[in-house]
């Protein structure tokens, strides 16, 4: 018979971290997204070259790995800055950005495939720029940005495990601190590994749910 | 009255546009038709400040087109332009897209905007298809529903640019029925055509586009029955 020493009590422990990664990975993801719109929409409009200085820093963010971006971020604030900001906050402002480095090429993407003939024929109507913004190009970018953006929030929950670098608890450091005391790796792991599931499953649901509906158009 | 004056336009090192004159009074239908590359839909998307000019002026109803004071997307309110490539909004359904800028641009309420793209669908024959999205449509009654959509916001002037050029041939007719019907209401019209029956029917005066230059305009029969210019008559014998 299978035994463990895992309580309920220690569930709702790991449940609490699993709720850390939501929180992080949303409000991340939230911000990174907003950024990533002005951003890629600022990328359109200045061109490649106005806009090489952002493009700049951007790279680093996609480019440095997410680890190191949260050491050297955290010490940069408490020693350079000598700001007290808790780990939760440098651990959302780092995967922001790093949200919003992949997001805007996302957003790029999808604006530069709405066809230039059909922004013509909004313009044409007397629609303003930000009129054809509003209910032409993001309406058309999102569907077409959609699966690449899911594929982005996702990637982000996972990458969000790197946080317990600033003292973040969030799910897979929950795990690990199970693991040390109860000594059951594999069933830990497993759990946790359906806690990752269960937050993911809705939000890529929610994406096919979408480009469904959208492909009826 | 769209008065096109001495208007040049280059695009880098190619000077498409070497010094249109050219009027058009209220109510009259005036079709343009040349070889490709002649420049006849860049004098178009001129016309309603898509393209800006390097020399001269175009002048709707008194107001300069290409001045800096001009406020253009007011003006191209009152100038409709449907294009080769019809430009259905994919994402809106047939009404949405004949609604979206009479409500947007002009802030018409929901209802009364609907009221007036029904009537418009209706006029070209597509009152049963509103709530279908475009995807869903024929080529031509995509044309068709490109047409309402500017019809909606009231122009006094409609461009056309060889808007039935990239249908099938069985569907050129009721996109061409269309036109007729707006040219004898008395709409006042500007059409790039290939189709010269068209032209020689619907036209109070037919203009020859040649690299650039406006060759010659005159009325239809004598256009077309007794042209002046080598070119025109060397074009005319090509499309016969
Ligand atoms: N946006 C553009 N950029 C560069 N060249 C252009 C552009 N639009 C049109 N041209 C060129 O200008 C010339 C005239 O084009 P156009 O006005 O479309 O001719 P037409 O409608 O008579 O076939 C063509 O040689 C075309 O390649
Ligand atoms: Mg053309």
């Amino acid at each position: 018979m299978f035994h463990t020493a895992l309580t309920s009590a220690d569930l709702i422990f790991l449940a609490k971290g699993a709720g850390m990664t939501i929180l992080v990975t949303a409000i991340s993801v939230f911000i990174g997204t907003l950024l990533g719109i002005v951003f890629g929409v600022l990328r359109g409009q200045l061109g490649p070259i106005w806009f090489a200085p952002v493009t700049f820093v951007l790279d680093i963010f996609r480019s440095v790995p997410l680890l190191i971006q949260l050491v050297l971020a955290n010490a940069f604030v408490g020693m350079v800055l000598r700001l007290h900001i808790s780990g939760l906050t440098v651990a959302c402002m780092v995967l922001s950005l790093y949200t919003a480095a992949y997001c805007t090429e996302i957003v790029r993407g999808g604006i530069h495939a709405v066809p230039a003939t059909t922004r013509r024929a909004a313009r044409s109507l007397g629609m303003s720029w930000l009129q054809d913004m509003r209910y032409i190009v993001l309406p058309l970018a999102t569907r077409i940005a959609l699966p690449s953006w899911i594929g982005l929030a996702l990637g982000v929950m996972k990458d969000s495990a790197l946080v317990y670098v600033v003292q973040v608890t969030e799910l897979l450091k929950s795990t690990q601190i199970l693991i040390t005391r109860l000594q059951e790796p594999l069933f830990l792991l497993l759990i946790c590994g359906a806690f990752y599931f269960i937050i993911s499953f809705p939000l890529a649901r929610f994406g096919g749910y979408l480009e469904k509906r959208w492909s009826n158009d | 009255m769209i008065e096109i004056q001495n208007v040049h336009k280059s695009f880098g090192q190619l000077e498409v546009l070497k010094g249109i004159d050219l009027t058009v009074q209220k109510g009259e239908v005036v079709t343009v038709i040349g070889g490709s590359g002649s420049g006849k839909s860049t004098l178009l998307t001129c016309i309603n400040g898509l393209e800006p000019i390097d020399k001269g002026k175009i002048l709707v109803d008194g107001t300069e087109v290409h001045a800096k004071t001009t406020n253009l997307n007011k003006l191209r309110q009152k100038i409709g332009i449907v294009f080769q490539q019809w430009n259905a909004f994919p994402h809106l359904t047939v009404l949405e897209n004949v609604t979206l800028a009479p409500r947007k641009v002009l802030g018409i309420g929901k209802a009364e905007a609907e009221a007036i793209a029904e009537k418009q669908l209706k006029h070209v024959g597509l009152g049963e298809k509103l709530s279908t999205y475009p995807t869903r449509l024929s080529g031509g009654q995509q044309q068709r529903m490109a047409i309402a959509r500017a019809l909606a916001m009231s122009p006094d002037y409609m461009l056309f640019d060889e808007v039935t050029s990239a249908l099938d041939p069985q569907l050129v007719g009721e996109v061409l029925e269309t036109l007729k019907m707006l040219a004898e209401e008395g709409m006042t019209m500007i059409c790039v055509t290939h189709e010269m029956a068209f032209a020689r029917d619907v036209s109070d005066r037919v203009a020859y586009f040649h690299k650039g230059i406006m060759a010659e305009i005159g009325a239809p029969d004598q256009l077309f029955n007794d042209p002046q210019h080598p070119e025109t008559r060397k074009f005319l014998a090509s499309v016969r």
